[in-house]
């Protein structure tokens, strides 16, 4: 074996050839199973694609980094299922491109917090925690509310989600920047298109308290409200047991 | 440095910044109305700052031929100096959001300024500004001198280590305005990502093509590491950021995988980004500066061999222990828990090789403060994988993680393996390199020493509480059954530890900036001397007689 390498660390292509295949062995093994096995991800016939208002609002999540503090996973532990709710299918974030698990919990769990909160509680407290929250750490977002969101694009957002594999529409694609105003402005004419086209439980609120204008702050509630709801796939189906 | 390159570099050099232009200003034309419009000028102020710089001395005269007689070191000097930079800069910022978990209302009301902004940019600034420019500057020596070989040319390294630095560039920046892809450790977006793909192929093809003219028939453990550590990394950040942007005018896009698939994606990527970033590229430094500080061979041979396949096989394996208890399917999260526990072998056998190195040399630790980093570094590198392994085990794991145990855990790595290694190697290379009798101040660097040591044993100390506590407390029953604490009752149970550990942090930052004041005074005293520098060729112009390695 060492006479064997001592040959082949004589021989630079050999030894780049021998370091590509050696490391390429392990993610190929565990990664390429996880596309082909049926089981991995579990069937949802109820489930449904983020709203245009939504997605604009996963962004401005993904923008603040809330993912570096708050992760959207909650696992097969007693402690956490009871804490934050059923644990976590790999279902429901079969459409979150790029998945936003987490990886820490400076501020607790959001896998199951829409519902949990109504929208003028979580406006307060996105625009500063800790006038609802007094020892809270998470920083104030103050100009989510003075931010007007940008929803002349919205339908290439869903376009490119689209070329990833999420099942949007041509009429989705086409009314986009339309259904993120309407579903932020229930009393419009605008409105009645998102439930159209996103199914009747589809939350149409205004989101930040404000009618007419959306805001970014519209945007990230209507997201956080529909954590845990896209699909009841957690609720319906028995859980195994947890440890 | 401009007039070190041929004429023919000069033009390609030229071209260069032509193609860099017509990109940057393509870019700030179709994203006009997006954030990718500013970088677009970024990059096209660049290739200006750099074009005009070529042009005022592109007719000085062509560099000598004498040239080819000795190493070409100058990119790996400035490499030094922006290591340095990126580490205060890098730690400052940490020491900053360390503050502000602390007390948040420390910030002003700006979206760039806020925690979630500026963690990354922490992330990014000590993993790719310093760690990054630290590999650059240290692998084009290490890999002149245990080849005996001169870098193939004088654009290509320069390519690398501007072009890389342009990239954390973008990154940063991009972060402050709020371009990121959320992929830990892989936040920077398309555009961004594939510059990096252009730089590191042009960064393969230095390391190929001087080892293809190496005068020494062997290939030297470091470049094993240094290779492994550009390939691999080169394989993790091509699969893990395949995403379909917007458009060429949009900064945002989607990425290809989704849910369990990418979450798999993303930790064998960030799993794997320590390992072969932040751990094969510095085991590479430490093969390298390590023996040549303490005089002493490589203690054996043999188990750098063994420890490098297992590192190399065994860490691709283990990404999936990120993953414990959640929706990834079970034997995925059992293969992970296996091999990361069989890693500590290897990993063990690395360190173990490296304090070995040491016998005979110990009276050195004791005196000499840039020794004592190496030794430092080993031992800690020893306790981050032990502890390490241990976390990947299953029970251990669902108490860990998602706590700050996990961040403590990091860096005992960073701080305590990849800064103390970096800072020893540099502290060693720089008089070497600048041709000095010595260090500036050795008092500077026992000084840095102390506050590195003292500052990374707060800081995990600090974290390992607060992780163990917060998990504790996350998963306490009362008597009648139900969940005895709020996740606000553990949140305040961190206080203490938050401040504890932005001490930590100060303490350590604190030391950077001696370093960085100890190698800019070192570089600024006139002494020079010729001790060193005569042996200090490549071989090829004298009669070859065969000169021992390190670690031979």
């Amino acid at each position: 074996m060492f006479n064997f390498h001592y040959r082949l660390e004589r021989n630079a292509i050999g030894f780049v050839l021998a370091i590509i295949v050696v490391a390429s062995i392990g993610g190929f093994i565990e990664i390429a199973p996880l596309f082909t096995i049926d089981e991995t991800v579990e069937k949802a016939p109820d489930m449904r694609v983020y709203t245009p208002l939504e997605v604009a609002g996963r962004n401005i999540y993904i923008r603040e980094g809330c993912y570096a503090c708050h992760s959207q996973m909650i696992r097969t532990l007693r402690d956490e299922v009871e804490r934050y709710g059923p644990y976590s299918l790999a279902v429901e974030s079969k459409y979150d491109h790029p998945m936003l698990w987490g990886s820490k919990r400076t501020g607790p769990d959001l896998a199951r917090v829409g519902g949990k909160y109504s929208n003028d509680w979580m406006t307060a407290h996105l625009n500063n925690p800790r006038d609802v929250v007094p020892e809270s750490n998470m920083p104030a977002y103050r100009w989510l509310l003075r931010n007007q969101l940008e929803t002349g694009d919205l339908g290439e957002h869903l376009a490119a989600l689209r070329a990833v594999g999420v099942p949007y529409s041509d009429e989705m694609i086409a009314n986009a920047p339309n259904d993120a105003i309407g579903q932020a402005n229930p009393d419009t004419d605008l409105a009645a298109g998102v439930t159209e086209r996103y199914g009747d439980k589809t939350d149409v609120s205004l989101f930040d308290g404000n009618q007419g204008s959306v805001t970014e702050m519209d945007a990230l509630v209507a997201y956080l409200q529909v954590l845990g709801h896209l699909t009841d796939a957690a609720h319906t189906t028995p859980q195994n047991e947890v440890e | 440095m401009i007039s070190q390159l041929t004429g023919n570099e000069r033009v390609l050099a030229a071209f260069t910044f032509l193609i860099l232009l017509c990109v940057g200003v393509a870019m700030a034309a179709a994203g006009r109305d997006d954030l990718i419009g500013t970088h677009g000028w970024i990059i096209a102020v660049s290739a200006i700052a750099g074009a005009v710089a070529l042009l005022r001395a592109y007719d000085a005269p062509a560099p000598s031929a004498t040239r080819l007689s000795e190493y070409y070191d100058d990119p790996s000097k400035v490499g030094i100096i922006l290591t340095l930079i990126w580490g205060v800069i890098g730690m400052l910022v940490g020491v900053w959001v360390a503050a502000l978990l602390a007390w948040p209302e420390l910030t002003i009301d700006a979206a760039w300024a806020s925690f979630g902004r500026l963690r990354p940019v922490h992330t990014s600034g000590v993993i790719f500004g310093f760690g990054g420019n630290a590999l650059i500057a240290t692998s084009f020596h290490v890999l002149q001198r245990t080849t005996r070989a001169r870098l193939p040319d004088q654009f290509s390294p320069w390519f690398v280590l501007f072009g890389y630095n342009l990239f954390c560039v973008l990154a940063a920046s991009g972060y402050l305005m709020g371009i990121t892809q959320s992929k830990e450790y892989a936040e920077p977006e398309w555009y961004a990502d594939i510059w990096l793909v252009v730089v590191w192929v042009v960064y393969f093809s230095i390391y190929i093509r001087t080892l293809l003219r190496r005068k020494e028939p062997h290939i030297y453990v470091a470049n094993w590491y240094y290779m492994a550590f550009i390939l691999v990394v080169a394989l993790l950040h091509i699969i893990n950021n395949l995403a379909v942007p917007l458009s060429f005018g949009h900064a945002k896009s989607y990425s290809l995988f989704s849910g369990v698939q990418d979450a798999m994606t993303q930790w064998w990527y960030g799993h794997n980004a320590v390992a072969f970033f932040l751990t094969a590229g510095f085991l590479g430094m430490m093969y390298y500066y390590l023996p040549k500080r303490a005089g002493r061979p490589i203690y054996s041979y043999r188990t750098s061999i063994i420890s490098f396949w297992g590192i190399t096989f065994m860490y691709m394996w283990a990404g999936s222990h990120h993953l414990h208890y959640t929706a990834l399917p079970h034997w995925v999260q059992s293969l992970g828990m296996a091999f990361s526990v069989v890693l500590l072998v290897p990993s063990w056998a690395s360190a173990g090789n490296a304090l070995l190195t040491l016998n005979g040399a110990w009276h050195k630790v004791r005196d000499d403060a840039v020794l004592r980093f190496m030794m430092l570094a080993a031992i800690f590198y020893g306790l981050a994988t032990f502890e390490g392994s241990f976390m990947a085990i299953r029970a251990v794991n669902s108490l860990s993680h998602y706590t700050d145990w996990t961040i403590g855990h990091v860096h005992a790595g960073a701080l305590g393996w990849v800064a103390m290694i970096t800072y020893g190697s540099l502290y060693a290379l720089t008089p070497w390199l600048w041709k000095r009798p010595a260090l500036y101040s050795a008092k500077l660097v026992e000084w840095h020493f102390w506050l590195a040591l003292s500052g990374t044993v707060v800081y995990v100390f600090a974290m390992w509480n607060s992780g163990v506590i917060q998990g504790l407390m996350w998963r306490t029953y009362n008597d009648s059954g139900t969940l005895s604490y709020s996740f606000v009752d553990s949140l305040v149970a961190m206080h203490p530890y938050y401040i504890a550990r932005a001490l930590g942090g100060l303490l350590f930052l604190a030391g950077a900036v001696i370093a960085l004041y100890n190698i800019v005074m070192t570089i600024r005293s006139p002494v020079a001397v010729a001790s060193e520098s005569a042996s200090d060729i490549p071989l090829g112009l004298e009669p070859s007689a065969p000169i021992a390695q390190a670690g031979e």
